[in-house]
């Protein structure tokens, strides 16, 4: 329950850091809040031989707006976020997510950028970020590049960064006019992995049809898991009991909930089933009000 | 690249310098390295609550950071609750009086995540203090004695 020996450095520049790991490769890992990371070391699960600790790195903490577009830098804090007006304003989706990430105590040492780049299926944020259509900020010593959400995250704890590159800032777009967001989930206690969970996202035309929606999962698959066939049953319906029943039931044939020790796969889809129709019917409810 | 690391830090406002090896975890520097054994050990993994400590004012699992990542920070552990050795903090008053613990394994713990949760919460509903707690496990008391210690502590605060 103590982590294997490993070289540590805390780089006090971005430059410096992005430089170590483009040395070191793979060997290497960025402790950002450290919150599944060093778990994960404490199990062995994970051995790295050079911890590269960015918490120096500050100015990768920032929540800016521009032109509607909300910037988060990669190190700022969830409990940060969870009390920032501009999330708020902004994402009220992420802001609705963030409580349900974990406990205060690991939300003060969590980073945004630390549990996107980890890519837990079974993990909020992901699921946020592929619903909002963010985008990521890669940087090594190669340069910049921004990845999609669709392209970011690639399956189990895998993303589309490269052994060099870190990620230092998500970009989430403005939401559309007439756009109402829900995000719910079900754990046996509050702070508990969620034994299912999803965002929905409700865009209604200027007749209070549904123009389209977004319906996104976490533990439904090896990654934050959209369900395009589900969502798409609602364009141009009226958002009554019945189409979002249709919907809801629907989104069984696009999940892929494997079970663990609390939940057979059958309950969790029994749960996608129900959350669907609640975090739907909220959506909409906050599309007519948006 | 050396292997062991000199810190500077402070707890409980007393400063100390030591050189650490990385993979040192902050729960067990306390412990072991300064002789705070106030700050209790469980899972390990973030779980359990029990090492708990204020990190920059902030509730912290000590457990799942290491103790290099406090060089130059400010720490209050158990320890440091107290106005001296001869009184108690009136959280701690309100565990004694409520009959807030029975082996008191967890309640280092649950004090330093209650303590910047009644600044922040001065009148909390039982809902908020059962949320602010729920990352504390508690095997012995089954809690009730602990909602009722953070009710009387909030009036003993006022």
């Amino acid at each position: 329950m103590k982590p294997a020996p490993f070289a540590y450095s805390a780089p006090e520049s971005l430059e410096a850091a992005l430089a170590l790991k483009a040395q070191h490769g793979d060997d290497a890992k960025f402790l950002a809040g450290g919150q599944s990371l060093i778990p994960a070391m404490n199990f062995r699960l994970v051995q790295a031989a050079l911890l590269i600790d960015l918490n120096g790195l500050t100015g990768l903490a920032g929540i800016t707006v521009t032109n509607g577009e909300l910037h988060l830098g990669a190190l700022a804090r969830q409990r940060a976020l969870e009390r920032a007006p501009a999330v708020a304003r902004s994402a009220p989706l992420l802001a609705e997510a963030l409580p349900l990430v974990a406990h205060p105590q690991i939300r003060n040492r969590g980073t945004l950028g630390g549990s996107l780049a980890h890519a837990d299926p079974a993990a909020e944020l992901p699921v946020v970020a592929l619903a909002l259509d963010a985008k990521f900020k890669a940087a090594s010593t190669r340069g910049e590049r921004w990845i999609t959400a669709s392209d970011f995250f690639k399956g189990l704890f895998t993303t589309d960064l490269a052994a060099d590159e870190m990620l230092t800032e998500i970009s989430l777009p403005a939401l559309p006019a007439r756009t109402g967001a829900c995000f719910m989930e079900f754990a046996r206690r509050r702070g508990d992995y969620a034994i299912m969970g999803l965002a929905a996202l409700v865009t209604l035309d200027e007749k209070g049809l549904c123009q389209s929606a977004r319906l996104v999962f976490l533990n439904a698959g090896d990654g934050p898991l959209d369900a395009p066939q589900a969502a798409a049953l609602l364009t141009g319906q009226s958002l009554t009991a019945d189409s979002i029943a249709a919907a809801a039931h629907a989104v069984d044939s696009e999940i892929n909930p494997t079970g663990n020790v609390h939940a057979s796969p059958e309950y969790q889809r029994h749960l996608a089933r129900v959350l669907t129709k609640r975090a739907l019917a909220k959506a909409f409810e906050r599309a007519q009000a948006a | 690249m050396t292997n062991s690391h000199p810190i500077r830090l402070t707890v409980n406002g007393t400063s100390y310098s030591r050189t650490v090896e990385p993979r040192l975890l902050l729960s067990d520097f306390l412990r072991h390295e300064l002789g705070l054994t106030g700050t209790h050990v469980g899972c390990e993994h973030g779980v359990c609550g029990a090492c708990t400590i204020l990190f920059d004012g902030q509730p912290t699992r000590s457990c799942l950071t290491l103790a290099v990542q406090a060089n130059g920070h400010a720490l209050t552990t158990v320890e440091g609750l107290a106005a001296s050795q001869k009184e108690l903090h009136p959280l701690q008053q309100a565990f004694w009086e409520a009959h807030g613990l029975q082996c008191g394994f967890c309640t280092p713990g649950i004090l330093m995540t209650l303590v910047p949760f009644l600044q922040e919460t001065p009148n909390p509903t039982e809902e908020q203090i059962r949320e602010a707690i729920s990352g504390n496990l508690c095997r012995c008391t089954g809690y009730q004695h602990i909602v009722d210690a953070v009710k009387l502590a909030a009036e003993k605060m006022k």
